[in-house]
């Protein structure tokens, strides 16, 4: 449990150390033996950024008991932000070289900027919105829902309907973020050339550093007199209130924590597959990132991580045999993982290792979203 | 009378979808008192300690606490203002050990920012120690909350209750499920407890409320039915017709 070793800097040094070795390896000349193709690199960056999500979702789901189905919509808004930025990136290289105005808004005839775009044309200003914008929404959208002790599966309808009507907005092209398209033919990032090896060779080792920082920042936080906290309001927000607590302001914080992080997650994600559309705020993506979690396990640090690297490896491997049963053997896993293995991977590492001390078995009841 | 009661309910009702659970109920309690509240099933105990929390906001009539208004407050300010509160069933932090259900009791910090960087103070650890030692919870301060007994989980809910320090303490049915001698025990933590706090004690047990020996009061139907000694109230026949003689 949390007070135990933290498995989960070891996670994160794991992690980090195989995404270097796997940058390394793809900067060999081809001929070599452990060359490592480029799209090995792409992928392995992707997985890493989903895995960022994974966790986002496990701070709340499993160690507050929110069950998000909303949080691909933060890390998508991250991603938007970095698409924002890459855009401007392009400069005159686009279709139309126009100086001013990305591709999309010259074919929708615009002429000038939108005001919101503005400030995008700086990396630093990017990736500072990247984390800002899902912050400030989750901030808003928890003050209200927490506050009105919206909980359990209401809540969860409501997360569903917050991605989904961002994913409407996105679509309309007036909106001013490509519409339908998304963003996309991204050339450069801070000068560097995207399609450069080496330069994926380095996103891939930012991502990993990102993802282990996040981890290591989380098992602070959940390690912390306020982990506790959480953890109380979990399993007894009522009790919390006659204490003298605020379960509101206590959910609030781990939720826009989480928001913040499912956000940076967004923006690495989107350099390293060089697109963004309203696809992402579909609400099956968010509910996708759950059963990353159930499969790893929730309520540890490294079981999402462990879930998203995993069923994104199956996925890709699935979608290219079989892809129409994909989204059955989905469904598929999930129910096995909720029927037989509650705890997820990491619970059946606990269940062989478990000792002679009947320690309370942390049951179903613990679960309740 | 008002102001130098600890607690005044003048008045108070509540009815919930036709049910009139309290039906202008009156009750004060002085500075340093511990009353024993006894009635039927239905009585309106439970009720009346969640008015006086702020879990259920009364239709009518007054709630004041040393001249503050409670009716206007949500659970959280109550808490803080120095309400503590024991429900019927025991409600720890089961995922918790009995050391860290403590510190999260003691008063003091409540906001997240703080709680984030609080580390344990001696100050703290030696609160904790002396509620492990009144409450004999000792021999388990490292044990997951969801591990002990009932009986241990009563008594932690109490020392998170003294953890608190609250002026006024609630207890709904402190001895349901415990031992004779538990039931005796609990008795004397209370006694000993009173000799600092004020105590309101919801409680069946007759035997316990006998040992308690303190002001009763019996509620039916929502309102006072009667009030005084343990001797005077068992010899109330309209008690005895309504609770006691069932």
């Amino acid at each position: 449990m949390i007070r135990r070793r933290p498995a989960s800097d070891w996670a994160a040094a794991v992690v980090l150390a195989a995404a270097c070795v796997l940058a390394l390896l793809s900067l060999l000349p081809e001929a070599r033996l452990l060359h490592v193709p480029a799209y090995i690199v792409g992928l392995a960056g992707k997985y890493l950024s989903y895995a960022i999500l994974a966790l986002a979702v496990d701070l709340v789901w499993g160690f507050a008991g929110i069950l998000t189905l909303g949080h691909a919509a933060f890390f998508a808004l991250g991603g938007y932000a970095m698409g924002m930025y890459l855009m401007r990136e392009i400069g005159t290289r686009g279709v139309y070289a126009n100086p001013d105005l990305p591709d999309f808004m010259v074919f929708l005839s615009w002429t000038h900027l939108p005001w919101y775009w503005y400030g995008f044309s700086h990396l630093a200003f990017a990736l500072l919105m990247a984390v800002l914008v899902p912050g400030v929404l989750a901030a808003a959208f928890g003050f209200l829902a927490f506050r009105s002790r919206v909980s359990g599966v209401y809540l969860s309808i409501i997360t569903q309907a917050l991605t989904y009507a961002l994913l409407l907005a996105f679509f309309r092209n007036d909106m001013g973020f490509g519409g339908n398209n998304g963003l996309t033919d991204f050339k450069d990032i801070a000068g560097a050339d995207l399609h450069q090896p080496a330069t994926r060779a380095a996103l891939l080792a930012i991502t990993a550093l990102v993802l282990a920082l996040c981890l290591v920042v989380s098992r602070m936080i959940l390690r912390s007199r306020y982990g506790d906290l959480l953890v109380a309001v979990r399993d007894a927000e009522n009790r919390t209130r006659f204490i003298g607590y605020r379960p509101e302001h206590i959910k609030l914080m781990i939720w826009v924590f989480s928001a913040v992080i499912a956000g940076l997650g967004g923006a690495l994600y989107v350099i390293q597959v060089g697109i963004i559309n309203p696809g992402e705020f579909s609400p099956g993506n968010s509910i996708e990132a759950v059963i990353w979690v159930a499969v790893g396990g929730r309520g540890t640090l490294w079981g999402p991580v462990l879930g998203a690297l995993l069923v994104n490896f199956g996925k890709t491997i699935f979608t290219g045999v079989l892809p129409e049963l994909w989204l059955y053997a989905l469904g598929a896993l999930f129910i096995l993982t909720t029927l037989f293995l509650p705890r997820g991977l990491v619970g059946l590492r606990r269940r062989v290792r478990r000792d002679a001390t009947p320690a309370l078995e942390p049951g179903d009841g613990e679960v309740t979203p | 009378m008002s102001r130098s009661a600890l607690l005044y309910l003048d008045g108070v009702s509540v009815t919930f979808d036709g049910f009139r659970a309290l039906n202008a109920l009156s009750l004060v309690l002085a500075p340093g008192e511990m009353r024993a509240i006894i009635g039927p099933n239905g009585a309106g105990k439970t009720t009346m300690m969640d008015v006086i929390t702020g879990k259920t906001r009364p239709d009518t009539g007054d709630v004041l606490f040393r001249g503050t208004d409670l009716t206007r407050l949500d659970e959280p300010a109550i808490a803080r203002l120095g309400i503590g509160r024991k429900f019927q069933k025991p409600t720890v932090f089961e995922q918790l050990t009995v050391h860290d259900n403590l510190l999260l009791s003691l008063k003091g910090r409540r906001r997240p920012f703080a709680m984030l960087f609080a580390r344990l103070t001696s100050a703290e650890s030696g609160r904790i120690e002396s509620i492990l030692a009144t409450t004999r919870l000792a021999p388990h301060a490292g044990r997951l909350a969801g591990a002990l007994s009932h009986g241990q989980k009563q008594w932690l809910e109490i020392g998170m209750l003294l953890g608190q320090d609250p002026e006024l303490l609630l207890v709904d049915e402190p001895v349901a499920g415990m031992t004779d001698a538990e039931t005796m025990q609990t008795a004397d933590l209370l006694r000993d407890i009173n000799r600092t706090h004020s105590v309101v004690v919801v409680e069946h047990d007759m035997e316990f409320v006998r040992a308690l020996n303190v002001k009763v009061t019996v509620l039916h139907e929502g309102s006072v039915l009667a009030e005084g000694s343990v001797e005077q109230v068992s010899a109330n026949s309209r008690v005895v017709e309504v609770y006691l003689g069932r």
